[in-house]
């Protein structure tokens, strides 16, 4: 190509150094690499912005005060737009939840490592069923409890027993039991 | 790309030699839906559904630009916006009821035209980007009908989004995050609904371009036709415009007759009663069905109630989204050369009474209490979708022996009825 007329154009052998880089090799490099680096970089936010927002966020934690439920009550609160569980259970349905062989289970847990010490007679479960998130029933007053006593989702018939654990039908998993402290003795604080 | 003897756009009038020579927009629309397209004279009404999907997705993205108008993406207010259409807005019962119809309309079409696909072999060389492509749109279809279906915010909207989302939540190590990451919370919030109603009125317009991409694919080849025999010389083919304009036209009236029954006769039978309840986050349908067009794949989802190595749950979604990739291998899954059902006697036998079957079967599940009988049924007709597509047809396309082919669609148009009157 050098024959050709005209003005010639060097050719990179021509342009390299003796070992074999041109100058403009190094800035192809850099500016290839500062254009690929910046364009990563604006991907953050463009991916970012769809996780949760800050007011979203913040009310991730909720306050529930359960001084008030009575052994063998439970309450429906709300825990980042989901439905929470709270329920006191009567000596029997602890009795019950005890009496089973744990290592039976679908899912093992016994209901002390599903509760906090001190409060083993408060379950506090997210009110979804793990199979495919419906509301179970059970937290109201004469609703189904199902054959364990517990939970009845009416979706596709899954039943939990008295410490949420799932004991028949479809769902994979016990209730889940989400992070939560107890901040005195009648107020928890979840999430 | 044309026949050569395809016919040369010609402009009539000065004006139209002056476009001509600056933006050929005429000659590009003549040589693709024109009298400059030919295609093969034997295309029966099966070959109607590629253009009433085209028009369908117009009627769409028209009626749903309207309804944009007049809708309001925010949880406190989005399903009183859908009843203000219905009652307060001109016409807006007409353009709601359209569009939803039109969905159902779409998915009828696109269906009919991918069984035609099945039954002809469509998707085999020199095809298979066309197939592709098609695939491809299909599972934008389902993206944006999905979404579209969120918007009302009514009951079965939530539930399904919480559903469908909370497939993604199977996934292993990455699943929980990548849902609350798709719903911007840790439900189905006002976030969720306002980023699908964004992408509901972005994704027509990508079906749109990858529809351009479909229909560009399909003129380097040329149309199939029912023989599946190539297109030999001028004899085999005629112009798309007049003769299958004519006929596409014809099968459009028909088509709109069932539309304007279902817009105005019978509006919500394709829908759910539930949907007409506002969303409720602490209480459940008795029964979370998806529109009717996903059905199958609802059947295959909720087909697997049984560990095995991996959680039933994740096999479940695995399986859903399976069932449609397996439709990308499927130009290499099918060996025959013979394209044609109509000479492909094993594979016809397959077609009518394995694959129809099991998908008429698993369009009825899908929208079935997931209760006995029906979970074993599914069980039965998700294995069956999957031998078909993954043994059975590699199988008999291998060994079959195919009926002798006519030598032209000409002979197999002509010669075909002087070879009976004989």
């Amino acid at each position: 190509m050098a024959e050709t007329t005209g003005t010639v154009t060097p050719d990179a052998a021509s342009m390299a150094g003796e070992d074999g880089f041109r100058r403009r090799d190094f800035i192809h490099i850099a500016a290839v690499s500062a254009a690929g680096v910046g364009g990563v970089v604006t991907l953050l936010p463009l991916v970012s912005q769809m996780s949760p927002s800050r007011d979203v966020l913040a009310a991730s934690t909720t306050e529930v005060d359960v001084s008030a439920i009575e052994p063998g009550q439970a309450i429906k609160a709300e825990f980042r737009k989901q439905p929470l569980f709270v329920r006191r259970l009567t000596p029997t349905e602890i009795d019950e939840a005890n009496a089973v062989d744990v290592a039976s289970l679908r899912d093992p847990a016994s209901l002390i490592e599903r509760t906090k010490d001190g409060h083993h007679d408060m379950l506090v479960t997210m009110g979804i069923c793990t199979h495919l998130g419906c509301v179970p029933l059970g937290a109201a007053e004469g609703e189904n409890k199902g054959d364990y006593g517990g939970y009845f989702c009416p979706c596709h018939g899954s039943h939990y027993d008295t410490a949420g654990r799932i004991r028949k039908g479809p769902a994979p998993a016990n209730l889940v039991v989400p992070d939560y402290e107890f901040t005195s003795d009648s107020v928890i604080r979840v999430g | 790309m044309s026949f050569a003897w395809a016919r040369q756009y010609e402009p009539q009038n000065a004006f139209m030699k002056w476009m001509d020579e600056r933006l050929p927009l005429p000659r590009l629309v003549y040589n693709a839906v024109g009298a400059g397209y030919p295609v093969p004279r034997n295309l029966n009404y099966m070959w109607n559904f590629g253009v009433l999907a085209g028009f369908f997705l117009v009627v769409q993205i028209i009626t749903g630009v309207i309804l944009a108008m007049h809708y309001a993406a925010n949880q406190t207010v989005a399903f009183a916006t859908v009843e203000h259409i219905m009652r307060n807005v001109n016409w807006g019962w007409l353009m709601r009821y359209a569009h939803a119809n039109g969905a159902s309309f779409f998915f009828i079409v696109v269906y009919l035209h991918i069984f035609r696909g099945f039954f002809y072999s469509s998707y085999k060389a020199p095809r298979e980007m066309i197939w592709l492509l098609g695939v491809v749109i299909f599972l934008l279809m389902m993206a944006t009908a999905f979404m579209g279906y969120v918007l009302p915010w009514g009951q079965m909207s939530f539930w399904g989004a919480q559903v469908i989302t909370g497939l993604f939540g199977a996934i292993p190590l990455v699943g929980e995050n990548l849902q609350i990451w798709i719903l911007g919370g840790y439900a189905p919030d006002n976030a969720a609904l306002n980023r699908f109603f964004s992408l509901h009125f972005l994704l027509p317009f990508v079906i749109a371009a990858v529809v351009i991409l479909h229909v560009w694919a399909l003129h380097i080849p040329g149309s199939s036709n029912p023989t599946g025999v190539e297109v030999k010389s001028e004899s085999d083919t005629v112009p798309f415009h007049p003769y299958y304009t004519a006929k596409d036209g014809f099968g459009l009236g028909v088509v709109l007759i069932f539309f304007a029954i279902m817009v105005f006769f019978a509006p919500n039978a394709l829908g759910h009663p539930d949907n007409y309840i506002e969303a409720n986050p602490l209480s459940t349908p008795a029964l979370i069905v998806p529109e009717w067009y996903f059905y199958p794949f609802y059947a295959i989802l909720r087909a697997f109630t049984f560990d095995f190595i991996l959680p039933a749950k994740l096999w479940g979604v695995l399986a859903m989204f399976a069932s449609i990739l397996v439709w990308f291998f499927l130009p290499w899954l099918d060996k025959g050369a013979v394209r044609s059902g109509h000479y492909r006697p094993l594979f016809r036998k397959f077609f009518w009474f394995g694959l129809i079957p099991c998908m008429a079967a698993l369009f009825y599940l899908g929208g079935a209490h997931a209760e006995e009988p029906y979970i074993m049924l599914s069980q039965f007709a998700t294995a069956y979708y999957f031998l078909h597509f993954l043994v059975i047809l590699p199988i008999i396309s291998s060994i079959e022996k195919p009926e002798p082919l006519p030598y032209s669609i000409t002979d197999a148009v002509l010669g075909g009825k002087a070879a009976t009157e004989a």
